[in-house]
């Protein structure tokens, strides 16, 4: 394949080589590529605390394994090939081993991409503050949760390290006995940190609380659904301008109920 | 010559190789502060980085900006293995070369020796893989060969101890061994290819006196780059291109003291 003589290459040796080439590239390529892709794709992978959102944190670590290193409680471990992670990112699997929630979160502190990022678990007064972690958001199976049952358990509620914070316990009567209380466990999306420790130390043989990505367990409302009753939710229609005169709209709601019309013609 | 020299460069690689790989691997289990994290990025005595450029080309391909700290981390980097010493990382960091040594080392014991019967691959083609890397970085949004780097894999398999993955290597042995001469480091690793294309102008090189030789072409049979050595049995001077590895085994071999290192 290499060409001694190059002086003698007509033009059309070039290009024949040239789109050799190419095609070449697009055969190892196209695998390749596949295999990344497939590879990237996990969507149900932890990150450590302050990564940036999963697209550009697999963008940006360059997979030195620096937090893993750092991280006293061997939480963080790199994907290896076969692992539900981009190959050679840090993960964790809180049912092994938990974040502890290290108020100095050294893994944060020793990353050197900005992958794992100071600020998103920082105090305005950039102090680390832990608690702004969103590794993930813990969710409850109702259905195997004994405390549901109405069994007494409250190993989740006691292991949260944000304790009566981020998991609650609501107080119900057992209906089926009449005469006992059940206390249901409730995970609060907005101090939940997704550290795991409730996970961890769930009883049930496969955990009946589990940590999963928030943009996996968590729904999206649109901008016009507004918290009447919240002052700060409210606050967001003064930034809009949409003004509705309401002595400008033509029909009235008793037209609107009584077009019966546009209902049976909607075939 | 004692045999032992005939060895000292191979003997001094290997030493090479295997302590960066034990201080990784310490830094992870112990906490030792000589060299943290691996070899994409590592952290040097606990104050500066150093990282592997290829890495960061591809991050850069996907958009990201990268820290400081990483960009003086790289410049080292192109800075040493650039305008000094060549493309040692081949031939005295990377671990996958001493897989890749023991397959070409097995086929020179006569297994295999003749040609390549199977498959012709020019040695340029890992120039072809890196551009590769970079376009489909770029397209896939994620460093694209590290994914599939199996240097990045085996390192991170030793150094945070879940194992080397056998079978990735196993898979670079045969192809060497069974399939093309020199397979992985010499036509296919990107790395490899990075490290030859701005080692032009090193300091380091190999030199040859053709005064002495006496056209055994013993160097050839070692070198993994083989057509570095054309000048060998022609004329004196320097093996100046960016593909020699600096590993020293065509010194060690020579019978006749032709070839020495020289700086500058
Ligand atoms: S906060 Fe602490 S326990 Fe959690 S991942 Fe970071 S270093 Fe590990
Ligand atoms: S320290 Fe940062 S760059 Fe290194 S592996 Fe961890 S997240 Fe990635
Ligand atoms: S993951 Fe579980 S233990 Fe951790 S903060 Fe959330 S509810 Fe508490």
């Amino acid at each position: 394949m290499e060409n001694k003589d190059s002086s003698k290459i007509s033009r059309g040796d070039l290009l024949k080589g040239l789109v050799k080439k190419g095609g070449l590239m697009m055969l190892g390529g196209l695998p390749w590529a596949a295999y990344v892709e497939e590879n990237k794709e996990e969507e149900f992978v932890l990150r450590p605390p302050g990564a940036v959102d999963e697209k550009k944190f697999v963008e940006s670590c360059i997979k030195c394994g620096i937090c893993v290193e750092e991280c006293p409680y061997d939480t963080l471990k790199l994907a290896k090939p076969g692992d539900d992670a981009l190959t050679g990112t840090p993960f964790f699997t809180p049912r092994d081993i938990p974040c502890y929630m290290c108020t100095d979160i050294p893994c944060v502190e020793a990353c050197p991409t900005d992958s794992l990022l100071k600020d998103l678990v920082s105090d305005d007064n950039d102090k680390y503050n832990i608690e702004k972690a969103e590794m993930g958001v813990a969710v409850i199976d109702r259905k195997n949760c004994l405390a549901y049952w109405g069994i007494r358990c409250d190993a989740c509620y006691r292991a949260c390290p944000l304790l009566d914070e981020a998991i609650v316990l609501n107080f119900e009567r057992n209906k089926r006995t009449g005469k006992h209380a059940m206390m249901k466990p409730e995970v609060n999306a907005d101090i939940c940190t997704g550290c795991g420790m409730c996970e961890h130390a769930c009883i049930t043989e496969k955990a009946s609380i589990f940590v999963l990505p928030r943009e996996k367990a968590l729904g999206k409302v649109n901008d016009d659904y507004i918290k009447g009753w919240d002052k700060e939710d409210e606050s967001r229609l003064d930034s809009t301008n949409i003004y509705i005169d309401k002595n400008q709209v033509e029909k009235s709601t008793l037209d609107y109920l009584n077009d019966t019309g546009s209902l049976l013609n909607d075939e | 010559m004692s045999n032992l020299s005939k060895y000292r460069f191979l003997l001094l690689r290997r030493i090479v190789q295997v302590t960066i790989l034990v201080l990784f691997w310490g830094a992870n289990r112990y906490g030792w502060k000589v060299l943290a994290g691996n070899l994409s990025t590592a952290k040097v005595l606990d104050s500066f980085y150093l990282a592997d450029p290829l890495a960061v080309l591809q991050i850069l391909a996907t958009g990201t900006i990268i820290t400081l700290d990483i960009l003086i981390g790289v410049l080292i980097i192109v800075f040493f293995y650039g305008l000094i010493t060549g493309r040692i990382f081949c031939s005295w960091v990377c671990p996958v070369n001493i897989v890749t040594d023991s397959a070409a080392w097995l086929r020179k014991k006569g297994y295999r020796e003749k040609g390549n019967k199977y498959l012709k691959l020019s040695r340029s083609t890992r120039y072809y893989v890196l551009v590769l890397a970079l376009i489909l970085s770029l397209i896939l949004g994620v460093a694209a060969y590290e994914v599939i780097n199996p240097i990045g894999i085996t390192v991170r398999g030793i150094v945070f101890g879940f194992g080397v993955s056998a079978t990735v290597l196993l898979l670079i042995f045969l192809f060497d061994l069974l399939v093309l001469k020199n397979g992985f480091c010499g036509h296919i690793c990107p790395v490899g290819g990075f490290y030859s294309l701005i080692s032009k102008f090193r300091l380091l090189k190999v030199h040859l006196e053709n005064d002495k030789c006496t056209s055994c072409m013993d160097c050839k049979t070692v070198c993994p780059e083989v057509q570095v050595l054309g000048i060998v049995g022609k004329k004196s001077g320097d093996i100046s291109q960016g593909a020699c590895t600096n590993c020293g085994r065509c010194i060690e071999v020579c019978e006749d003291d032709a070839l020495r290192f020289k700086f500058f």
